[in-house]
């Protein structure tokens, strides 16, 4: 199956006591927002960063597209296509706007052993920043230093910065959080046009964003994954609805 | 305001050798030559540790280094200082290169602890090395001979070549720092996971810039044992290490040319202060504390109105 753009199989990951993978098995496939649902302390967070390469699963194998990328570090999985966000925005405070996403362009411009000419007045540099900065619809924030942005515009910032780099896949640790409707709303347009750039891995517990998104849908519970289906079949599930979805509907 | 400052101490730096002269006072040239020669180590520690967060407690192996090299060169006859300063700056950069191998693996408490660990061996290995000196330390006869170029025994020659190569470091570290590389030193600076998820092998960037940092310490130390006219294992010593760490906080990791500022006051201060008595250190410590309470971005920022460290332009 070529079109399966990230593939994971068997992915177990142990701390201590804790199994917070248990023979964790997901695909994305090209085109495709897939969306990663299930209880706080599900693992998802975990899976993220093993598929991002942060953490090396205990065992298990990874491949982006006909690659196997398991025992790749993250950097090398970057270069590879592989975009991701963060659930904690992790943008660099004291840079400007510009000069973030400038850096995400960097990353995948060549090596960075150069060490005269000035970054800031780089033009390979900046003008991609700065268009994708209008894209996002941070333009006239460009000059202004991440720190004194508002959370919704570090966490579009966070997304520019990602998508500065040229992901074929993008993990996304819930782009929502901390999102009021407005701006939840927002990531969420935002995030449909991207369809066709990159296939999408999304995490996230803003359920009408994930059913408004989502062409498919993991469920996770304790570790494991105890259903994979379209937004419709997961809705029908009753397994799901027992564990997940039918507690939130109580609540 | 912060290019106001360094040009500031820069003129007055530059001018002490005709103060010297005027007042007939040529020990201020040994001393202002000091303050330089510990405004480039300072300079070459704030690059990792003010734009790459590694905080060095060892960097003062550097300076021994380099200045074991000259002084165990001239002691083996060779005088040249073509041959001794490559050296000197060579070595250093193959320990920091190595080192950093071993040091960059870590980070935090960890990474004070080895780099501290790793001078000390340095230090060891010069105290029990009988034929340099040992623990008395190597005296050198004669400073580095550049063939008549420029006569380093000549007291305003040496001074205005310390100054220049202050000029190049700094020059050469504010580059770097704007550059493509600096941006990469940076955010691993401020996010180090950040960095890789975006692409970035960052510790292949950070052993390049340790391995910089080392080198041009080991300039410094070349010209230190010059300017003594000995090298000991004293140098080397992790109280050493202590006080160019202390520079670069007290003139501030904000800018390139914080640290100038740091090795000259607290050079001064603590020359003026033992004047004064011999419990200099009693008064210098408050001071230190005051400095680093009440002014973050150290004495740079308290000059140039600036509160608090921010990279934003």
């Amino acid at each position: 199956m070529s079109d399966i753009l990230l593939r994971a199989e068997g992915i177990t990951k142990r701390y201590g006591g804790i199994l917070a993978c248990d023979n964790v098995g997901i695909e994305l496939r090209a085109g495709e927002t897939h969306a990663v649902i299930g209880p706080n302390g599900a693992g998802k967070t975990t899976l993220l960063a093993q598929l991002a390469g942060e953490i090396a699963p205990d065992s298990g194998r990874i491949h982006l597209g006909a690659r196997d990328v398991t025992d790749l570090r993250a950097p090398e999985r970057a270069a590879l296509g592989l975009g991701r966000s963060f659930q904690i925005t992790s943008v660099f405070r004291e840079f400007t706007t510009r000069q973030n996403v400038a850096l995400a362009v960097q990353a995948h411009d060549g090596h960075s052993f150069r060490f005269w000419r000035k970054a800031r007045t780089d033009a390979a540099l900046i003008e991609p920043a700065r268009a994708m900065l209008d894209r996002l619809g941070l333009g006239d924030r460009a000059g202004v230093p991440a720190a004194l942005l508002s959370h919704g515009e570090q966490r579009q910032l966070e997304l520019a910065m990602a998508l500065a780099t040229k992901p074929r896949v993008l993990l996304l640790d819930e782009p929502m959080a901390g999102m009021g409707a407005a701006d939840s709303e927002r990531m969420t347009q935002l995030l449909s046009a991207l369809k066709s750039e990159a296939a999408l891995l999304l995490v996230e517990h803003d359920m009408d964003a994930v059913f408004a998104l989502a062409d498919r849908i993991t469920v996770m519970t304790y570790g494991r994954v105890i259903a994979t289906g379209t937004p419709a079949e997961i809705r029908a599930n009753q397994v799901v609805r027992d564990a997940y979805l039918g507690a939130d509907e109580a609540a | 305001m912060e290019r106001i400052v360094t040009i500031a101490v820069l003129i007055a730096l530059a001018a002490v050798p005709l103060l010297a002269s005027v007042f007939d006072a040529p020990f201020y040239l040994d001393l202002f030559g000091r303050v330089m020669i510990y405004a480039i180590a300072a300079i070459s520690l704030n690059l990792i540790m003010g734009y790459g967060g590694m905080v060095s407690f060892g960097h003062a192996a550097f300076l021994g280094l380099g200045g074991y090299a000259v002084g165990i060169l001239a002691k083996e006859g060779i005088d040249s200082g073509f041959v001794q300063w490559p050296l000197a700056i060579g070595s250093c950069a193959l320990f920091a290169l190595l080192t950093g191998l071993v040091v960059l693996r870590t980070s935090g408490a960890y990474f004070i602890m080895i780099t501290l660990a790793f001078a000390q061996m340095l230090f060891f290995l010069f105290t029990s090395l009988a034929e340099y000196g040992g623990d008395d330390g190597l005296t050198i006869w004669t400073r580095s001979d550049f063939a008549g170029l420029i006569d380093l025994n000549d007291g305003a020659s040496f001074y205005y070549l310390i100054f220049a190569l202050l000029l190049a470091c700094l020059g050469i570290s504010a580059r770097l720092i704007d550059s493509r590389f600096g941006m990469v030193l940076r955010g691993a600076k401020a996010n180090e996971r950040r960095m890789q998820a975006i692409g970035f092998p960052t510790f292949r960037y950070k052993l390049a810039a340790y391995t910089i940092s080392g080198a041009m310490c080991g300039l410094a130390g070349a010209l230190l044992a010059n300017q003594a006219e000995f090298v000991g294992p004293s140098v080397l010593h992790w109280s050493r290490s202590g006080e160019i760490l202390v520079m670069v906080v007290l003139g501030g990791m904000g800018g390139v040319a914080g640290p100038v500022l740091g090795a000259a006051t607290y050079l001064l201060l603590s020359y003026f202060l033992a004047d004064l008595t011999k419990h200099w250190a009693i008064i210098m410590g408050p001071l230190l504390i005051l400095v680093v309470l009440f002014a973050r971005g150290g004495l740079l920022g308290l000059l140039s109105g600036r509160r608090a460290k921010t990279d934003a332009p």
